[in-house]
């Protein structure tokens, strides 16, 4: 087949994967040769105000799935207050179909740890952590590695390039818990408890990390830093959308040719990426698919051409999420998907919350019924309420999440659902799995 | 007579007097990353170290980490049976999850794990006869471009067969160390537990493993390929812009 079309091409704006091709990016000689640590030294010379009037300018959102504004986050924390700040790194990456944020630290970890130290200044924070997913050790093992380096050269520790400015990172392995993605979950878990969230208000920017004021930013958010505070905010917004600027690093899997990573102007449609990504595999058509992982409802072959930026996918009734864009064909059945992401949010709900505990519970045990082949027409509207009991009812994310699937596929695939309610298609599950579940 | 519970958890029951004075020195290190009066922050790494000397937690290693922190134990065990890497049954020297969420269930995760587990005659989270291999099965591992994806001792062997799989099991299980497709050289559980209580690589050649695969690089190949790049900037813009009005 012919190549994706120049102006398609054109979208492409590799910006922090832009040294991923350099095989040795993760040593500091190689990060230094390549831009590294340029934007800090621009940065320590102004005033961490004017760093964070920046971010704000430039339009920067929060990569890890919610958009919010990057630098309106950093300008909450309260100064002059006499208590110690904290910027936490939420590198808990683990959202089903997400896989951006752990080639960004294996490939190009002192760009994370140059972005840390350039908002630990703006935000007046001397202690930063990185919490990193617990089962990635590569990430963790070139992190840490990055950590020292940066250490022995003077960029970390006390009086950094010789200003009154000190840092110290910290890179704190999890032990494999997705609520901890969840920024308070996480910031308890940091403190040593079962990361479970907490009620909100107060917000981390005022009662986080030990109940001082805390910044939580993802990876690829604080990434996105160094090469603002070089290009400047007019360069950043050149790319992207009006309300949603940048680059985004758009991950793709599932029934295409190449699947993988790609960095694009933010805004960019499915169709365009299907394009850069060689198309569907041969055999596979387009059924389903997630526009930033599993949390996110899921959207259809109708919704090929909606721009993936946050406004759009909002108004197309999904989530931007974090562009994890898990593509699923004809072969796959989203009864089927949905049920396994369930069993998913089953096992990671923290048990904190009724609605999300039991919702979750009950609701993969209704599925198996229905895949099963003994499934009743009630069982869905029993899903639909239970959806609306857990929607909205729990203290953090994590539930809404868990009835992004369950109601997408209702909407868009119920006659999936009938097939096996009315005997059409043949059970998925075997009845012993039912075993127990009633 | 057998004897009577008195519904104290046996998890509760241990103490960490019989680890050795290494660990507790190591255990002293790993506190004092941590801000002088929240060394509780350290409760996490040390369970992970002393699954670096456990192959697992135990209740003695509860005991430990109380002891070290000032904690109860009835507080450590709460957070211990929280985490999914804290295995609370002794673990192989290699710890085999295999990805069956959705995307790599779809792209065949789920077969896999049915093969590996008939293969080796073991369920989730139980252990071969030999104390070679744990198996699990394990949630999105965020490598879903490279799906279905296999971990050992948590390095990524990428879009696997059941084939594939059976062969690495096989060759750990011959003593020999199967190469990963994007992670360093394999150690044993245990050695990757201490580099998780937040203890550096120490194998230099280790630390140059794992180039970016295909998938990895797929974005940034085509756009070199093609001459395309994201636009450019000058990085001596100012951070403050320049006012109009002034002087």
């Amino acid at each position: 087949m012919s190549g994706p079309r120049p102006e398609v091409l054109a979208k492409l704006t590799p910006v922090l994967t832009r040294r991923w091709l350099e095989p040795d990016a993760w040593r500091i000689e190689t990060y230094e040769r390549l831009d590294g640590y340029r934007a800090l030294r621009k940065a320590l010379a102004v005033h961490p105000d004017d760093l964070i009037a920046l971010i704000k300018e430039s339009g920067l959102r929060g990569r890890g799935g919610a958009g919010f504004p990057t630098g309106m986050k950093w300008g909450f924390i309260p100064q002059n207050d006499n208590k110690p700040h904290y910027l936490v790194v939420n590198a808990d990456e683990g959202e089903p179909g997400t896989c951006k944020d752990l080639p960004l630290m294996t490939h190009d970890p002192h760009a994370v740890i140059e972005g840390v130290i350039i908002a630990a200044y703006a935000i007046r924070a001397n202690r930063a952590f990185i919490y990193l997913r617990g089962e990635a050790v590569n990430a963790a093992r070139r992190l840490r590695n990055a950590v020292a380096e940066a250490y022995k050269a003077g960029y970390l520790g006390k009086n950094i390039l010789g200003r009154s400015f000190s840092l110290d990172v910290i890179v704190h392995s999890g032990a494999g818990a997705y609520i901890c993605g969840e920024e308070t979950a996480l910031l308890d878990s940091l403190e040593g408890y079962r990361g479970q969230p907490r009620l909100r208000p107060p917000f981390p920017a005022t009662h986080g990390l030990y109940a001082c004021p805390t910044v939580v930013n993802n990876v690829g958010t604080i990434a996105s830093v160094p090469p603002i505070v070089l290009g400047g905010a007019a360069w950043w917004r050149s790319m992207g959308t009006e309300k949603s600027a940048g680059p985004m690093i758009y991950s793709l899997s599932g029934r295409i040719n190449n699947p993988g990573q790609y960095e694009c102007s933010m805004g960019i449609t499915l169709r365009e990426l299907l394009e850069l990504a060689g198309g569907m595999q041969p055999g596979h058509e387009l059924k389903f698919w997630t526009p930033g992982g599993s949390s996110t409802p899921m959207l259809t072959a109708d919704h090929l051409d909606v721009p993936l930026d946050f406004e759009s996918v909002a108004a197309a009734g999904s989530i931007l999420g974090t562009t994890a864009t898990q593509i699923f064909s004809q072969h796959d059945c989203p009864v089927y998907a949905t049920y396994r992401w369930l069993k998913f949010y089953e096992h990671e709900s923290c048990g904190k919350c009724t609605p999300c505990r039991e919702g979750n519970y009950w609701m993969v045990r209704t599925y198996r019924r229905i895949l099963s082949g003994q499934g009743t027409y009630q069982d869905l509207d029993t899903l639909l309420d239970t959806c609306d009991n857990i929607l909205g009812r729990a203290f953090c994310g994590l539930g809404d999440g868990a009835t992004s699937s369950v109601t997408s596929s209702l909407k868009y695939f119920k006659q999936d659902y009938l097939d096996y309610i009315e005997g059409r298609k043949p059970p998925l599950l075997s009845a012993k799995e039912l075993v127990g579940a009633h | 007579m057998g004897e009577i519970s008195l519904g104290l958890p046996s998890v509760l029951a241990g103490t960490g007097e019989d680890f050795p004075e290494e660990l507790r020195q190591a255990a002293r290190e790993i506190i004092d990353r941590y801000p002088p009066d929240r060394s509780r922050s350290a409760l996490l790494p040390l369970l992970h170290l002393v699954q670096s000397h456990e192959g697992y937690v135990s209740a003695d290693g509860i005991g430990f980490c109380a002891e070290m922190l000032g904690l109860t134990r009835a507080e450590v065990a709460a957070v211990a049976t929280f985490y999914t890497m804290y295995k609370r049954k002794p673990t192989g020297e290699f710890l085999v999850s295999v990805c069956t969420n959705t995307m790599c269930d779809a792209l065949g995760g789920q077969r896999i794990y049915d093969a590996l587990s008939e293969h080796l005659g073991v369920g989730h989270e139980e252990t071969t006869p030999d104390g070679t291999i744990t198996l699990e099965h394990a949630e999105c591992l965020a490598a879903c471009d490279y799906g279905p994806v296999v971990t050992v001792n948590y390095e990524f062997f990428d879009k696997m067969t059941p084939e594939q799989a059976r062969e690495i099991v096989d060759r750990l299980r011959n003593g020999e160390r199967p190469q990963p497709t994007r992670g360093a050289r394999l150690c044993t559980f245990k050695e990757i537990s201490r580099q998780l209580a937040g203890f550096p690589e120490d194998r230099p050649e280790a630390l140059a493993d794992g180039v970016a695969g295909d998938s990895t690089l797929a974005g940034v190949r085509l756009a070199k390929a093609h001459g395309v790049t994201a636009p450019e900037y000058d990085p001596t813009t100012p951070i403050v812009p320049e006012k109009e009005s002034s002087s």
